[in-house]
């Protein structure tokens, strides 16, 4: 939980320099550091609890019971709303006290980051519960997920601002959710005239929205063919 | 009610490997009974496709009148009927014991009394200390505590006292047969002899994915009528001489000797020598 706000203590404060006509790196950044909130609690907590709680017979336990399989990923949907909930808010009050972040004015923004924030966090979970049957055991999932998010964040504009990176990492960073994400949290934090620096020229927030979804619907059917309750 | 369990032809193959080959079994209402084999002998698979958390290649399997494998929410209120006591399983570490079974209690329609069920596993002073302080017996009893907290009719155990000093297991079984005067039906499988005969009421031996036998524990492979074993000092070394009529020797060498016979041991085939005979000759 404290850990982005300490990357974002040390990012915000180094890099605090601006980068186009009223916006800074720091507001930049904590935009970037709310969409990496939704992949921490979902994808990245999951993939490592699911694994760990299937090394320790948790799964299996709850198996031989009566309990309604839905009603565990229910449970879990439920921890990551919560957890995101926290982390979101946490950094965004740090956002706006520290480093000059606007809370969104119109109830549109609003709207948007609502939008945002639930079809991101159910991305997140459902990719996170499909990952979970990745790491071979539960003490090494940190160690498989965690190097999977920390490229991913760099590739996607979280640590660097997204248009100085590389095309070919961009072009990359685009197949995944998180690059839109940080996108769409832009869109909202960042005043609209800095959407022509952003690669299309504009926030693209139809498309934000098409390819969260299409990796909701990828996960969704991943996690249900691949989900296992006991190693083999 | 028809059988508890009820197995016929049962297979199931992991790759070229056959776990199982062929197995049937039936199991009564209110018996103990014990699945009792060498590792590797198919025990763990039967039982895992019993529980319904293995997909058997063949056969037809009734548990409690429901097929295991059955998928789908018919299984919840089947698996409200019974009760699987797993074994090396590290969670519930950050809770307490009344915690997890008191927890536990919710997934179930009837349960028993979270404090009662704590106390009949001989917990009640664990009650309020983290699942990871346990030691390894009273882990066992707190897996046992959440495998009966749903007041199942069928209790599964695998190898419940592995590891247990010999006065844990003792007090382990009092447990075991407590449940079973309660009205359960209790599955257990084990490699110690002495618990299949401790415990069960009928026994049946497995090796190679297939039964061997079933029998109560004094009629095992013939056991009942087998030869004892007669053994004395006969000079400098031990003799042994196997008998159907222990009585008649025992006398002939009381005389030979002019009265007591040194160091006279007599004993009939103990269950393990019986057990090992059958698992020994079906290597061949």
């Amino acid at each position: 939980m404290l850990f982005p706000l300490i990357l974002l203590a040390i990012f915000g404060s180094v890099f605090s320099n601006s980068i186009a006509k009223g916006v800074t790196f720091s507001q930049y950044f904590v935009a970037g550091m709310i969409a990496s909130g939704m992949v921490n609690t979902g994808f990245q907590q999951l993939a490592i609890m699911i694994p760990m709680e299937r090394e320790f017979g948790t799964l299996k336990r709850l198996r031989g019971t009566p309990m309604p399989a839905s009603s565990y990923f229910i449970g879990k949907a439920i921890l990551v709303t919560l957890s995101m909930i926290v982390q979101v808010f946490l950094l965004l009050e740090a956002g706006v006290i520290f480093f000059g972040v606007n809370l969104p004015t119109t109830a549109q923004k609003w709207l948007l980051l609502a939008a945002l924030l639930i079809l991101g966090s159910a991305c997140s979970t459902v990719l996170g519960i499909a990952f979970s049957n990745v790491p071979k055991s539960g003490r090494g999932a940190s160690a498989v997920v965690s190097p999977v998010v920390i490229v991913l964040q760099f590739f996607s504009g979280v640590f660097f601002v997204f248009t100085q990176l590389p095309h070919w990492m961009q072009y990359v960073a685009a197949i995944f959710p998180l690059k839109w994400m940080t996108q769409g949290a832009r869109s909202v934090f960042l005043p609209d005239s800095f959407a022509t620096r952003e690669v299309a020229g504009n926030w693209e927030t139809g498309r934000t929205f098409a390819i969260i979804g299409a990796w909701l619907v990828i996960g969704i059917f991943w996690a249900i063919r691949s989900f296992k309750w006991e190693r083999d | 009610m028809s059988k508890v369990i009820s197995v016929s032809g049962l297979r199931k193959s992991y790759g070229p490997n056959s776990a199982v080959a062929g197995l049937d079994l039936e199991i009564e209402q209110g018996e103990i009974f014990a699945l009792l084999g060498p590792n590797g002998a198919g025990k763990t698979t039967t039982v895992e496709i019993l529980e319904g958390f293995r997909d058997r290649d063949a056969g037809q399997v009734r548990v409690l009148d429901f097929d295991p494998a059955t998928k789908g929410s018919a299984g919840q209120r089947w698996r409200d009927r019974i009760g699987i006591v797993l074994q090396s399983t590290q969670d519930a570490g950050d809770l307490t014991v009344y915690e997890s079974v008191s927890h536990f209690a919710t997934y179930y329609e009837n349960p028993k009394n979270p404090r009662e069920v704590i106390e009949l596993v001989g917990l009640t002073e664990k009650s309020d200390a983290l699942g990871r302080t346990l030691s390894g017996g009273q882990r066992r009893r707190l897996d046992v505590a959440l495998g009966i907290i749903g007041n199942p009719e069928l209790i599964f155990l695998d190898e419940p006292t592995t590891g247990f000093d010999p006065e844990a297991r003792r007090a382990f079984w009092q447990l075991i047969r407590k449940l079973r005067d309660e009205g359960a039906t209790i599955l257990l499988t084990t490699h110690y002899l002495d618990e299949a005969e401790a415990l069960a009421d009928r026994v049946a031996v497995i090796n190679r994915g297939q039964i061997i036998e079933i029998s109560t524990p004094d009629q095992l492979g013939g056991r009942a009528t087998s030869l004892a074993s007669v053994s004395w000092r006969d000079g400098v070394k031990i003799r042994t001489e196997k008998s159907a009529n222990p009585t008649a020797l025992v006398n002939s060498l009381s005389q030979q000797f002019g009265g007591e016979i040194p160091e006279l041991n007599v004993r009939r085939a103990s269950l393990e020598d019986i057990y090992l005979e059958m698992i020994g000759g079906s290597l061949e």
